[in-house]
């Protein structure tokens, strides 16, 4: 059967406008429930570097918004200052878009995460235990080796102590970055130190594996095949506890924990 | 070839399987099963891509110009494979994060391709969507019986319900971590395809030479 040009090419045109119809249609209809879905996984994430929810356990959304009620704070941050900011809603807040908004963010200094603007405010959250502040969780984000890795960091009263840390949204390699999302190396983290006794900076993924925790505190295990992402890790934590970041703000806690 | 309704459906399940016979669409066999319940959403998943693909390109086969027809086919089941991955967001948002990449690429999936090419470009939709089907539940089915080896030997369950307790969780089962791993996969489908000809032995493939697998039909039967 031949086909005239004209044919071809209109044929291909309705074949495309037809499929381009459905895949929008699918998109805009199931777009409240992939964003609930998204919430509600964050929250499970909180939840999860916060202890409250053991990797594998299995919550509903109903447990899950009762469990974030009752035990995490969420907290409104001026990062320059460190001090809370109370004029601001935690519960409407969309860092991602303050960060693109130029009246709520400034430019970064040039860094490896590849981090453009840094919001003027933050979110965190405080989880609460017997009116006990028992960890503060800050959020992160920092370019890996494909895509933009964005998750928590949660450390104990002391604000040196790393108690958890995960990943939520990232499109590293399935099977070598993607393991930023492995329990197993998860549980790595814990105990490990952020910071050095003059509140340096020194955490980072080593290549290969680290010590145990007493002889090198502020190491964690590199994932192996994954060296960018790894690298990428280390960067955004540089980042995010330094002074562009949560600094003054951890570092005032600090302060105020030593007086106590 | 196969004509009536139950040949079409029945003939991919072992006669003819995708997988153990056609040795197509092993990239996602190999990494979707370590867990029962990723390979069941993955094999539902793939069913629904091929019986509907099959069906939409079956509805258009003889107004497709045949000079673009591989990228019009192609079109058609790359929209298909984004719904599914919707939908999938939508309604299973941890067992879609699991399968990560693995949704998306079904449209590489070979089964796909090879159905709409080779069926239902000659056979009218409701064959076609038969077909389909059954091609799905013949990859689904050698899904799941990889997956339930690779669970209940590799991490003693199945389902995430526990059969054999761990012993790292104070049971007696030490797990088999090389079923967790790809390779185990390669073993599993291996030993399938191996006793599946020895029972139907029409299946082994007469005068094997190495040349065969550069022959036009084998193209892409690694993938």
């Amino acid at each position: 059967m031949q086909h005239s040009t004209t044919y071809i090419v209109g044929f291909s045109i309705v074949v495309c406008v037809v499929c381009a119809l459905f895949v929008a249609s699918a998109e805009v209809s199931l777009r409240p429930l992939k964003e609930l879905n998204a919430r509600l996984d964050k929250q499970k994430n909180i939840l999860s570097v916060a202890g409250l929810m053991q990797p594998g356990e299995d919550l509903d959304a109903e447990q899950i918004r009762v469990l974030f009620e009752n035990s995490i704070q969420p907290r409104m941050i001026d990062l320059s200052t460190g001090e809370e900011d109370v004029s601001i809603d935690p519960t409407s807040f969309d860092q991602r878009a303050a960060a693109r908004d130029p009246a709520r963010s400034r430019r970064a200094s040039s860094n490896p995460s590849k981090i453009l603007r840094v919001p003027n405010q933050a979110l965190i959250y405080e989880v609460i235990k017997n009116d006990e502040i028992t960890s503060i969780i800050i959020p992160i984000e920092g370019y890996g080796l494909w895509s933009v890795l964005y998750g928590y960091l949660a450390l104990a009263p002391d604000m040196r102590t790393i108690l958890g840390i995960t990943y939520y949204d990232q499109k590293e390699t399935a099977g070598l970055g993607g393991e930023v999302e492995n329990p197993n190396w998860k549980a790595k983290w814990v105990g490990r130190k952020a910071f050095d006794e003059r509140g340096r900076v020194k955490i980072a993924v080593r290549k290969g594996p680290a010590g145990p925790p007493d002889k090198d505190p502020y190491g964690v295990d590199g994932l192996s095949g994954a060296t960018i992402t790894s690298r990428g890790v280390t960067n955004m934590l540089q980042f995010w506890l330094g002074g562009e970041g949560f600094g003054p703000y951890l570092s005032r806690l600090r302060d105020a924990n030593a007086g106590a | 070839m196969a004509t009536t309704q139950r040949d079409v459906l029945l003939d991919p399940l072992i006669n003819n399987n995708p997988i153990a016979f056609q040795v197509l669409g092993l990239c996602s066999a190999l990494a979707v099963t370590t867990k029962m319940s990723t390979a069941l959403v993955m094999a539902l998943a793939v069913m629904a891509v091929t019986a509907l693909s099959n069906t939409a390109i079956s509805l258009i086969r003889n107004l497709i110009p045949p000079s673009i027809r591989i990228i019009v086919q192609l079109t058609i089941i790359a929209s298909l494979v984004i719904i599914t991955d919707q939908i999938l967001q939508a309604f299973v948002y941890d067992i879609s994060k699991q399968l990560t990449v693995f949704v998306g690429l079904i449209i590489t999936n070979c089964i796909i391709m090879g159905r709409a090419e080779a069926f239902a470009m000659q056979n009218p939709p409701g064959l076609s969507f038969i077909d389909g089907l059954g091609n799905g539940i013949g990859y689904g089915a050698v899904l799941m019986a990889v997956a339930f080896m690779r669970e209940l030997f590799g991490s003693g369950k199945l389902f995430g319900i526990t059969i054999l307790p761990l012993t790292t969780e104070g049971g007696w089962y030490q797990p088999n971590g090389l079923m967790l791993l790809a390779p185990a996969a390669f073993f599993l489908i291996g030993c399938l395809i191996w006793g599946l000809r020895s029972w139907k032995p029409e299946q082994i493939e007469e005068d094997f030479h190495v040349g065969a697998l550069l022959e036009p039909g084998h193209e892409g039967s690694v993938r």
